[in-house]
């Protein structure tokens, strides 16, 4: 009987070797997740982000950099405290701090780093590091924010922050991913692509503790991370930091440009904040916190708002008019004001005249010929037809659009068409009398400041403007800047018209803003107001100077400030002084500005 | 001395063989389980395992010499005294012992640690191989199977007081001898009836299924059987008794230590607690199963060198095995421990005497045993038991007394020519 029974063991031992070998055939050649979990185990993908590229100004002043801060992170799963007092001690942090910090890591996650003290400052980080031997499961992550010498040019340089869900769906590249900081507005989201670099990737073994085992397979598979592009910006420091100055405690915008080149030298939108408040840690504090006052510091006006263009649009009128000959120099026009309101002035003016004394009813009468050309015998057909071969032309000086500066959300105002009449007041039911308010900058007309600082560049430059932009160069490289920057913009007007348009600006300071006018540089201006319906009106001046050979061409806005001659010429004038001269020979008409207050 | 003693050609050269490549098989392991690619040190450096490995392999070298010169008569002379000096170390145990783990398990002489459970395995085997000798011995009487039964029993319980459940299950391994011995089938048709029970009774959620399934069979097996109302009535009870037991698993489940119910239930689902409880498994698994079917290359596997894997030197050394050289190396050293098996089978039936042939069994069910349990818990087929895998794992007191357990058969069976022809 127990013949058999070797057998059976025999049979039980080959057995239970089939059964064992049966079952590891199955987890090591059969099932290759346990390779996956391997790799996610022992194989960890360290992400190399790269430094990001830094912000200069025209001058090659430093605008933004990157300044490294330190968190102490915690891993819950291997932090032994040990004694808890000496610890808080040693890290500068209370009892109660520690706790909480350490209830959201733990709760977080056990065996993933959380923070435990966020921004260590530098001088605590050397001292600190000695004691993080005594205590496992504490370790330094280096991080950068982004950081600014002057808290100045806010809205033009924008500022980074975490990508939201959003962002990261439509990022069909797939180069972002959760917890990446990106551009969000202003340079750092227009140039995003070339200032944030290229990530890295390391592939690194760690055990089971999390430590550092050295590079996978020799850093065969690594990609070195490639710093982002420096930038320089067409803003001047100088300029924009008293241009913040000038506009502290007011409402508006200041736009500057270079005509000849389009580079905006500064762009002011008041009220302004520290662009150092929305880095690092305190990002959604603050900006939650900025984003409910009332007096909205992150809309950014030069771009973002709109206003009727008041009576600076007559200058475009004009040149229209000359244009199509419609208009001579020597035209003239009675100050009729039983169509229209207006001031004291010697009537009837010519053409020039009607500039330099910003005269409404020869624009309600210019304007009328200008549209009523007897194309068509309809009166109605014929205001239509007129109105928009008007708009075309005034579509031209970069209006009724976005102009296309490098920052998102640029707002283009508007000029109206024959539709909108239409739509409003149905076809063939509206006439000139209906539209008239366009002559003088009014009515259903927007315009933002920077078209307006455009306007003047066009004004500067007789005829033809650049695209306005912040990029000056890349890696120090002008020819890197987008192509459509480079592109020169014709208006359609003769240069010759300009001639007598620029001598009637100039004239015209001595008229309604002869606050703005500097001893030995001509500058050549126009006043407007922009009407509120919710308050004082607001001061609106455009200018280029010198009027020979313009360097800068600036519009300023000031809201609520009344009309333009005030707040806003002098503002401008001081500018100018500023920009070409360095310095400033009124100190008086400075002290005027900064005494403004036209904030109600 | 008897001339015969030491016939160098009839050593058993293919068992010494295979000892001899599991031994290096698992010193070459070890050295890639401590290896540290950043700090580099020759596979002799005593400071680190496998050095440490090396000599103590040129002790059971040393081992295996005395136990070859010595008279093979030694052994089963002295069998039962050895037997009682090992169960008098094994008393002390719990009282002198070092404790590790909430264990008492190891002796501490200096630099030298003993694990007296170990040693006294093979103490076991020359007790009962010298016990059952005699011609009248028989395994289906009552009181024979009681002697039997004692001699088992005694170290068990003492290992237990220790408490060391792992090294004392091993024990139940002389069941494999005691089946060739002549214990009667249905000893292991109600014990494996009981293991499956168990097994269901922990793995089904609710016991009233299994309750239902046991009813069923019994009143098939009724059925199909002599109508009888005797046969009726035994089976009624047996599967009631089935029920009951069924229910009180549970129950004795509850009354185990944490770490113990934990083992058993990783067994079930080891993703219950993937972090806890079922990292030893999850982790195992994963070094194993990363090996693919030619593993990641010597010294080239992650889980095992960046101590994802608990014990890998030890009891979990089959991972650094099934890791760095996959399915083919597995093969390999399954296959040798199945050759090695299937050896000792064929030596053991060979001996001319009962002391001589119920030794070899003792050896082959303890091997088996611990190669079988060894491996199925790195593969999570079995509860994590903390066994050392023989011949293979780190430590001195493993690769001893395994030596010295095998050795002495190999030595047994050598001198088989000059034993007395008491086979019957």
């Amino acid at each position: 009987m127990n013949d058999q029974r070797p057998v059976v063991i025999i049979i039980f031992i080959f057995l239970v070797s089939a059964v064992l070998l049966t079952k590891l055939f199955m987890i090591q050649v059969v099932d290759d997740s346990f390779l996956k979990k391997a790799e996610r185990n022992a194989i960890q993908r360290v992400v190399d982000h790269p430094y990001r590229g830094l912000v200069y100004d025209r001058n090659g002043k430093l605008m933004v950099y990157n300044n490294p801060i330190f968190d102490l992170m915690v891993v819950p799963k291997e932090f032994k405290v040990g004694d808890t007092t000496r610890f808080c001690q040693i890290f500068g942090i209370t009892k109660e701090q520690l706790i909480e910090a350490y209830t959201a890591a733990k709760n977080y996650s056990r065996v993933k780093p959380s923070p435990l003290i966020k921004q260590v400052s530098t001088t605590n980080f050397a001292r600190i590091q000695d004691y993080l031997i005594d205590y496992p499961g504490v370790f330094i992550m280096t991080r950068s924010v982004r950081s600014y010498p002057l808290p100045i040019a806010s809205h033009a340089l924008g500022y980074i922050g975490e990508i939201s869900s959003g962002q990261l769906d439509r990022d069909s590249a797939k180069y972002y991913k959760q917890g990446d900081y990106v551009g969000l507005s202003g340079i750092e989201r227009y140039y995003e692509n070339d200032l944030r670099g290229v990530k890295g990737v390391k592939y690194k073994m760690v055990n089971v503790r999390g430590v550092d085992k050295g590079p996978f397979k020799d850093g065969e598979y690594d990609t070195a991370s490639v710093a982002g592009k420096n930038i320089t910006s067409t803003i001047d420091m100088d300029l924009q930091l008293y241009g913040e100055m000038l506009m502290n405690g007011k409402t508006g915008s200041v736009v500057a440009i270079e005509p000849k080149t389009g580079e905006i030298l500064a762009m002011i939108s008041a009220p302004f904040y520290d662009p150092n408040v929305l880095t690092g840690a305190e990002f959604s504090k603050n900006y939650r916190k900025l984003n409910g006052e009332v007096s909205k510091p992150l809309f950014n006006r030069p771009i973002m708002a709109t206003y009727p263009p008041g009576s600076i649009f007559k200058i475009v009128q004009s040149l229209i008019g000359l244009e199509t000959g419609i208009l001579k120099p020597e035209t003239t026009f009675a100050c009729n004001r039983s169509l229209v309101a207006c001031h004291n002035h010697p009537s009837p003016s010519n053409l020039f005249g009607a500039i330099r004394n910003s005269c409404n009813p020869y624009y309600h009468q210019a304007f009328r010929q200008i549209i009523n050309r007897e194309i068509s015998s309809n009166t109605f057909k014929d205001t239509e037809i007129g109105l928009n071969e008007w708009r075309d032309r005034v579509l031209k000086f970069g209006l009724g659009g976005s102009l296309g500066v490098d920052m998102p959300n640029e707002k283009g105002g508007s000029i109206p068409s024959s539709k909108l009449y239409d739509r409003v007041y149905g076809s063939g039911r509206w006439k000139y009398s209906t539209i008239y308010s366009l002559s003088i900058g009014q009515g259903e007309m927007l315009v933002t400041p920077l078209q307006m600082a455009n306007l003047a560049a066009i004004f500067a430059n007789k005829g033809y403007y650049y695209t306005p932009h912040l990029i000056k160069a890349i890696e120090g490289d002008p020819s890197q800047i987008p192509a459509n920057y480079r592109v020169k913009n014709e208006v359609g007007i003769n240069p010759m018209h300009f001639d007598l348009i620029q001598d009637a600006m100039a004239e015209a300071l001595y008229g309604t803003a002869n606050r703005a006018v500097l001893k030995d540089i001509v500058i050549a201006g126009k006043t407007g107001t922009a009407q509120n319906p919710h308050g004082e009106d607001h001061s609106v001046f455009i200018a280029f100077a010198p009027k020979e050979d313009p360097k800068i061409a600036i519009a300023v806005y000031v809201e609520n400030a009344g009309w333009g001659g005030r707040a806003a010429a002098s503002t401008a004038s001081l500018m100018i002084e500023k920009y070409l001269k360095g310095e400033i020979s009124r100190p008086a008409l400075q002290d005027y500005v900064l005494a403004g207050n036209f904030i109600y | 001395m008897r001339e015969a003693d030491i016939n160098i050609n009839r050593v058993d050269w293919v068992v010494v063989s295979i000892y001899f490549a599991l031994v290096f098989i698992g010193w070459f392991n070890i050295y890639a389980a401590v290896f540290d690619s950043q700090y580099p040190k020759a596979i002799f450096d005593l400071s680190i395992n496998s050095g440490q490995q090396l000599v103590r392999m040129a002790a059971a070298v040393v081992i295996i010499i005395l136990i070859m010169v010595a008279d093979h008569r030694f052994f089963e002379n002295l069998s039962l005294y050895i037997y009682i000096a090992f169960m008098l170390l094994l008393l002390a145990t719990p009282f002198f012992g070092k404790l590790v783990n909430g264990q008492r398990a190891w002796f501490e002489f200096g630099p030298i640690q003993v694990q007296p459970g170990e040693f006294a395995k093979f103490a076991t085997a020359l007790a009962l191989a010298k016990v059952m000798e005699r011609p009248t011995f028989d395994l289906s009487k009552k009181n024979y199977q009681l002697i039997a039964f004692g001699v088992l029993l005694l170290p068990i319980a003492l290992i237990l007081l220790q408490p060391d459940t792992g090294t004392a299950m091993v024990y139940f391994a002389f069941l494999i001898m005691f089946y060739r011995e002549g214990l009667p089938a249905w000893y292991y048709i109600l014990g494996l009836g009981m293991v499956t029970v168990t097994l269901l009774a922990l793995a089904i959620e609710n016991n009233l299924y299994l309750a239902a399934a046991i009813l069923a069979i019994t009143g098939i097996l009724i059925f199909l059987g002599k109508r009888t109302w005797q046969r009726a009535l035994a089976f009624s009870l047996i599967g009631l008794g089935l029920i009951a037991y069924s229910y009180s698993i549970d129950f004795v489940v509850s009354k185990l230590p944490d770490h113990q119910q934990n083992r058993i239930m990783v067994l079930f689902n080891p993703d219950i607690d993937p972090l806890g409880v079922g990292w030893n498994v999850t982790q195992s698994k994963i070094a194993i199963g990363s090996g693919g079917l030619l593993g990641k290359g010597y010294l080239e596997g992650t889980q095992t060198k960046f101590d994802f894997v608990p014990e890998q030197h030890t009891d979990f050394i089959f991972c650094t095995l099934g890791e760095e050289f996959g399915w083919v190396g597995s093969l390999v050293v399954i296959g040798l421990f199945a050759a090695l098996l299937y050896r000792l089978v064929l030596m053991a039936e060979r001996q001319k005497t009962r002391f001589s042939r119920i030794y070899g069994y003792c050896v082959i069910s303890i091997l088996m045993f611990h190669f079988m349990i060894n491996i199925a818990m790195t593969i999570g087929l079995f509860p994590v038991v903390g066994i050392p895998l023989p011949f293979f794992s780190y430590g001195g007191s493993s690769l001893w007394s395994f030596t010295i357990l095998l050795f002495i058969f190999v030595k047994l069976d050598a001198s088989r020519a000059s034993q007395l022809g008491r086979l019957n």
